[in-house]
């Protein structure tokens, strides 16, 4: 990717993602963040990684966030009466916490080698060799990670049921 | 490289133009096929510059212009820039999902050979799903926009709808996945040019009839046609979450169902019945199973090709046309049980047995 579409896409994410926690509407945050993954998903094309693109897209950007406006509409949730004043501490934290991430960031940065990446294994990115690591090398955190979700899918159940 | 450019450009172009084209055929027999099944004449009123002649393709030519020329309406109430933004958000998804279907083999035209599929993308598949699932951003923004009870109560239910059936026809397609082993339709397309006992062309409905079956109800079911117009359903909720549309707007959403139809044909065909697939017809031309064989230009070859697919296309274009003509509405619960309770079992089955008989043949088939 060259600099100049690399600037533009990240102004247009970085404000998008923005406008997901500024906009009074949440509506319009549910909009925005759809925008937010979608250019994310750009970003990972750029990478090389065209399954995780898609699979952004399918998971994140088509089913989560569906649902999410799904749930505002069906609540009819408007833009709040009052909008909640955070107070000093809270401001003092997020912001305290924003710099210590940015300086994690800053020093990760500093340790990855200048210029000049390295060359793409073969194959690299491609939905073979990333579904083969995934059964072998990760076969085990990636099925405790389907078994939390179906605890968690059983647990909605029935949380829901038990109300009705 | 302005080669290189040149081509892809003119292979979306040509991807899209294809699409569009069927589509306007699709609205044809909608008027024609829907005169026939209820035994009467169809549109034949409309008369340009006084001539009425051509009947029916008169109307053809008139009605975009009419829904062009109407005045746009934005109500009052809503709101305004998603009430804009939502028909685009129905109608772009479907459009680009024309991008990654093959529409031929290879076309080898001055020394180089043109894979004829607008952007090769190896996991065209899932891109397919991806662009599935953000079109039901279009529908839900119509209905919550509009500021409208029926469009709200539309556009609710559209999102349940395509969401519940996106999960059977994803889960559909990882038969497809499992017989051919390859996310690339171009692959798929390519993979069923193979013959059985030498003379069966291997289309893909001989490996996944069950999966044929699933997504073909659940394509119809993310067209929000009827069986599947709860969303809109005019006798309950006026357009559903169209409702406040007119004009420019108004058409867009009729033309990404429709879009929608064709798509559904396109992949059908291209997963199913064999993509652009002639029997018997290699890249240098044909090889009958008792032995003849007649060579043939790349450039006839390649022709033969699309005028295959554009036909296969048709015909299953046509065919939701038809059933949409001969099924009446589903209740809502009825929908929802076909969706959870029928196809979704049947398809999860299918992916059991499809797996384990991939299992013991050793390979993909």
């Amino acid at each position: 990717m060259t600099a100049p579409v690399f600037l533009l896409l990240a102004v247009l994410v970085v404000a998008a993602a923005l406008t997901v926690v500024a906009h009074p509407s949440p509506v319009y945050s549910a909009c925005a963040l759809v925008v937010t993954l979608f250019l994310l998903s750009v970003f990972f094309v750029a990478l090389d990684a065209q399954l995780v693109a898609v699979l952004q897209v399918i998971v994140y950007a088509g089913a989560i966030v569906v649902l999410f406006l799904f749930v505002i509409m069906l609540l009819n949730l408007t833009q709040p009466e009052s909008r909640p004043t955070a107070g000093v501490p809270v401001v003092a934290v997020a912001v305290g916490g924003g710099i210590g991430i940015a300086a994690l960031v800053a020093a990760a940065l500093r340790r990855v080698p200048p210029a000049g990446a390295p060359a793409l294994p073969e194959g690299f990115g491609d939905t073979a060799a990333l579904a083969r690591r995934l059964f072998t090398a990760y076969v085990l955190p990636f099925e405790l990670t389907s078994v939390l979700l179906l605890v968690a899918i059983v647990g909605a159940v029935g949380l829901a049921s038990r109300k009705g | 490289m302005p080669a290189d450019v040149a081509i892809a450009t003119a292979k979306v172009l040509f991807a899209l133009f294809l699409a569009l084209q069927i589509m306007g055929l699709g609205v044809f027999f909608e008027r024609k096929v829907s005169a026939l099944i209820q035994d009467r004449i169809g549109a034949n009123r409309a008369a340009i510059f006084g001539f009425a002649g051509l009947g029916l393709v008169n109307t053809l030519i008139a009605d975009p212009i009419k829904f062009l020329l109407k005045e746009d309406i934005t109500p009052a109430q809503s709101d305004r820039l998603l009430h804009f933004i939502a028909p685009c958000a129905s109608l772009v998804p479907a459009l680009a999902t024309f991008a990654v279907v093959p529409f031929g083999d290879v076309l080898a035209l001055g020394g180089r050979l043109i894979n004829l599929q607008g952007a090769e993308l190896n996991v065209g598949l899932l891109f397919v799903l991806a662009m599935a699932s953000l079109g039901v951003y279009g529908v839900v923004l119509a209905g919550w926009a509009s500021n409208n009870r029926w469009s709200l109560l539309g556009g609710i239910r559209g999102s349940a709808q395509m969401i519940s059936y996106e999960v059977a026809m994803g889960l559909a397609l990882i038969g497809v996945v499992l017989t051919y082993n390859t996310l690339d339709l171009q692959e798929i397309a390519r993979a069923q040019g193979r013959l059985l006992w030498g003379w069966l062309p291997a289309w893909g409905i001989l490996y996944q009839p069950l999966a044929f079956v699933v997504f073909l109800v659940a394509g119809i079911a993310e067209s929000k046609r009827i069986p599947f117009d709860l969303p809109e359903s005019e006798s309950e909720l006026v357009s559903g979450y169209f409702t406040e549309y007119s004009g420019a707007k108004h058409l867009m959403f009729m033309m990404s169902d429709f879009v929608e139809v064709v798509l559904v044909a396109a992949l059908v065909t291209t997963l199913f019945f064999g993509g652009w697939q002639v029997p018997y017809l290699a890249r240098d031309g044909f090889h009958f199973p008792w032995g003849t064989a007649v060579a043939l230009p790349s450039l006839v070859v390649a022709l033969l090709q699309v005028t295959a697919f554009a036909l296969k296309v048709i015909a299953f274009t046509w065919l939701q046309i038809v059933i949409r003509w001969t099924l009446p509405r589903f209740r809502y619960d009825q929908l929802m049980r076909l969706g959870w309770k029928g196809l979704l079992p049947v398809s999860l089955a299918n992916v059991m047995v499809s797996a384990l008989l991939v299992l013991l043949a050793g390979r993909g088939a």
